[in-house]
């Protein structure tokens, strides 16, 4: 009895919690080890690839593919509307979640659409559609140049004129105030279900194997969480009873909510220009500037309260809520991958739903009611624009 | 006609420039790099003419264009060699006077493109099954064996009674796995015939590889020539009732790497046979040269002098021609799309 006990007291007390872990290990080591003894797969292999990235160069079709299948894919031939292609691939036999890149050559003519087929050694054929083919920009300083201009224009420029209104709502009513605070929770709803959306739509099409959808709320989730830390650290810094600064806190909560929005839609408009379909010009431009100014109003009106706001500061915000378009669209035409575009909108959809839970209690009017009829017309006002704004806008 | 006006002249151009810098046996008699510019400079024309004047595709096109796949198929892969199946006539043994085979139904996997493996049923191990050789009004027995595991019959394309007609229901009827029956009947009319499985789901059983030539001979014989049996084929490897893969004699642009070698001058005799499934149609076309035509060989007189003839499924013929001058002359589907699936090959003419 002692001597057990003695050995019990030697024995570091994390050894108990690892030791499972351990045992996991050597299990499933010997289970891969061994080929899963006593379990044969019935049927044939199921192969699947999904098309991640297409990029279209002069004689050239370059597939990006990723087994999102159970088993091994081994593309052997290539065929491109009804004709056996010559092609290169990296990776002739892919395994689960593993990719390759797959160039055809191929002389396709601008406009057209083609489709291409994967033959594998099994005879499976994996069928991608390119539509109205179009050259796929490549990535030089002009083309950089093209998607910082597009993410100022639908970024930046239209959240600082949106700031603007910083100095009216200094002047007016608190019912006013309260009124357009209801009207930015109302504009962000609408951008959080709309990253939602799309993330989901995006995430539909990409590898499910990496979560398909899950991912999206995946993001949502670890976003409203980062931020709630954020939150929670930013509170912690400021002694009790202080509150100064409290509409900065909020302000900025805004701020990276629409920025981490602002990255999914740049995301969106530098694939979507990618791949020829952006129609660049005074309407998309027009839209999304109408758009996003709303974005610029809900910055500053947390702040109309407070003592002071430096000129810098503010600034500051304007580029933490738009300059993320900028990187959007350059990630998203140059290195796009919808698995990580899925992700980034739920992010953009998290980060959201904690702002409005934060600013939220600055809508309560005396008898402590968040949803008052001033507010209720607050939020119904904001929903309805960016709805109507938003059909200047399509992608 | 304005050159690179419409698709099928693009398609022709592209198939015999590519043909001909793959071909081994040409390169020192056309530079490499004269052909690969003539091919970009046909296409960036096509490409005006088609009313695109901005980068279409092939004008700057960086890698030469190459019809056919990737790679190729090692004969030794599938026990048979399409090669060999064009000069492989089985004339069965005569015993008793009666003319005999032993045709075996089995499963088997055959690689139909290269690195791409179909699980086909297969008379005698080979797509297509042996070519059997008669002559008209011989008596013939053939046994049948399925070794297989589904039912299979063989169906004969001839003149014979209905015992005889391998179809299920009938006479021996469906033949069940491990079981096999003899057939037996004279052969007539003569011509270029087919047999083929003829067991439910019809298309299915035909498709997987259950096919192959028959041929009857004129009493009075024919012509001394070098003959050469083409069987058609496709290989829906995906199941969406499509071919994936188009083949004369099974194998993808075989002869487009292994060209079919003839004599200049010579008599060559084709017995071309349609097995295809799911397509309607499928043709053959011979570059820069003609043939006489005798549909399912069943007159002495060709119907025909052409470069170019159609075969519905199940429909066959005889082609007779001889090449005046050597060198590399493409042969394919004229149905373009089967034709860069895979139906596509080269007869080298030599002295």
């Amino acid at each position: 009895m002692e001597a057990t006990a003695a050995r019990r007291s030697r024995r570091p007390p994390w050894l108990a919690g690892v030791a499972p872990l351990a045992v996991l290990a050597v299990a499933i080591g010997l289970f891969v080890l061994l080929d899963a003894p006593g379990l044969n797969r019935i049927g044939v292999p199921q192969e699947s690839l999904t098309v991640e990235r297409t990029v279209l160069k002069p004689g050239e079709i370059q597939l990006h593919v990723r087994n999102d299948g159970p088993d091994r894919v081994r593309v052997r031939q290539v065929i491109v509307n009804d004709g056996f292609a010559q092609f290169t691939q990296t990776n002739d036999d892919v395994g689960r979640l593993g990719g390759s890149e797959i160039d055809v050559h191929y002389p396709w003519i601008e406009g057209q659409d083609y489709e291409v087929r994967l033959l594998t050694d099994t005879g499976v054929t994996i069928d991608h559609t390119i539509t109205a083919a179009t050259e796929t920009p490549g990535a030089d300083l002009g083309f950089y140049g093209l998607m910082a201009l597009i993410g100022l224009y639908v970024g930046i420029i239209p959240v600082a004129i949106g700031m603007l209104w910083l100095p009216w709502l200094r002047g007016v009513d608190t019912r006013w105030v309260k009124f357009l605070l209801a009207f930015t929770i109302g504009l962000l709803a609408f951008l959080g279900i709309e990253a939602l959306l799309e993330g989901t739509d995006i995430a539909n099409t990409s590898a499910q194997v990496f979560g398909g959808a899950a991912l999206v709320w995946l993001g949502a989730a670890a976003a409203f969480l980062a931020l709630a830390w954020v939150d929670s650290w930013l509170r912690a810094r400021r002694p009790s009873g202080d509150k100064s600064g409290l509409g900065f806190r909020a302000a900025t909560l805004v701020a990276v909510g629409i920025g981490l929005h602002n990255l999914g839609e740049g995301l969106a408009i530098g694939s979507a220009y990618a791949v020829g379909s952006l129609a660049l010009g005074a309407t998309l431009v027009v839209g999304f500037a109408l758009h996003n100014t709303t974005e610029g109003l809900a910055i500053v009106a947390p702040v109309a309260r407070e003592r002071t706001a430096r000129l810098g500061r503010l600034a500051l915000l304007g580029l933490i809520a738009g300059a993320p378009a900028v990187l959007g669209a350059w990630i998203g035409a140059s290195a796009y991958q919808p698995g990580i575009a899925a992700l980034m909108f739920g992010v953009g959809a998290g980060a959201i739903a904690q702002v409005i839970v934060q600013i939220a209690p600055q809508v309560r009017d005396g008898a402590g009611r968040v949803l008052h009829p001033l507010a209720i017309s607050g939020l119904l006002t904001g929903l309805v624009v960016m709805y109507v704004t938003g059909l200047l806008v399509s992608i | 006609m304005k050159f690179g006006q419409g698709k099928l002249s693009r398609r022709r151009l592209l198939g015999g420039a590519a043909g001909v810098s793959a071909a081994l046996g040409l390169h020192e008699v056309v530079p490499h790099q004269g052909l690969h510019h003539a091919v970009g400079t046909a296409f960036a024309q096509d490409g005006h003419g088609g009313g695109h004047d901005v980068h279409a595709g092939g004008a700057v096109m960086k890698h030469p264009l190459h019809a056919g796949a990737v790679g190729m198929v090692d004969p030794r892969t599938n026990g048979f060699d399409p090669q060999a199946i064009l000069r492989d006539f089985d004339e069965g043994t005569v015993v008793n006077g009666v003319r005999e085979w032993e045709l075996v139904a089995e499963e088997k996997t055959i690689e139909v493109a290269p690195g791409v493996k179909y699980d086909a049923w297969a008379y005698n191990g080979r797509v297509p099954g042996p070519t059997l050789r008669a002559r008209e009004g011989e008596r013939l027995r053939i046994r049948f064996v399925n070794g297989a595991q589904h039912p299979h019959t063989i169906h004969f394309h001839g003149i014979h009674t209905s015992r005889m007609d391998g179809i299920p229901g009938i006479g021996a009827g469906d033949i069940a796995p491990g079981e096999s029956t003899t057939y037996e009947f004279h052969a007539t009319p003569f011509g270029l015939h087919l047999y083929h499985c003829h067991s439910m789901p019809l298309a299915e059983h035909i498709a997987k590889g259950l096919y192959g030539a028959f041929i009857i001979d004129p009493k009075r014989g024919r012509a001394e020539a070098d003959e050469l049996v083409m069987v058609m084929n496709g290989f829906d490897t995906n199941f969406d009732r499509q071919n994936e893969v188009y083949a004369v004699n099974t194998v993808a642009f075989d002869y487009l790497h292994r060209p079919v070698v003839v004599r200049r001058d010579q008599l060559v005799r084709i017995y071309l046979v349609n097995a295809l499934e799911f397509d309607l149609l499928n043709s053959f076309h011979i570059h820069a040269n003609f043939f006489d035509y005798y549909p399912t060989g069943t007159r002495l007189e060709p119907r025909d002098f052409t470069d170019t003839v159609i075969q519905g499924q199940g429909e066959r013929g005889i082609l007779e021609l001889r090449f005046p001058y050597t060198g590399k002359y493409m042969f394919h589907a004229h149905v373009s799309e089967f034709a860069e699936l895979g139906w596509m090959g080269f007869f080298e003419v030599t002295d």
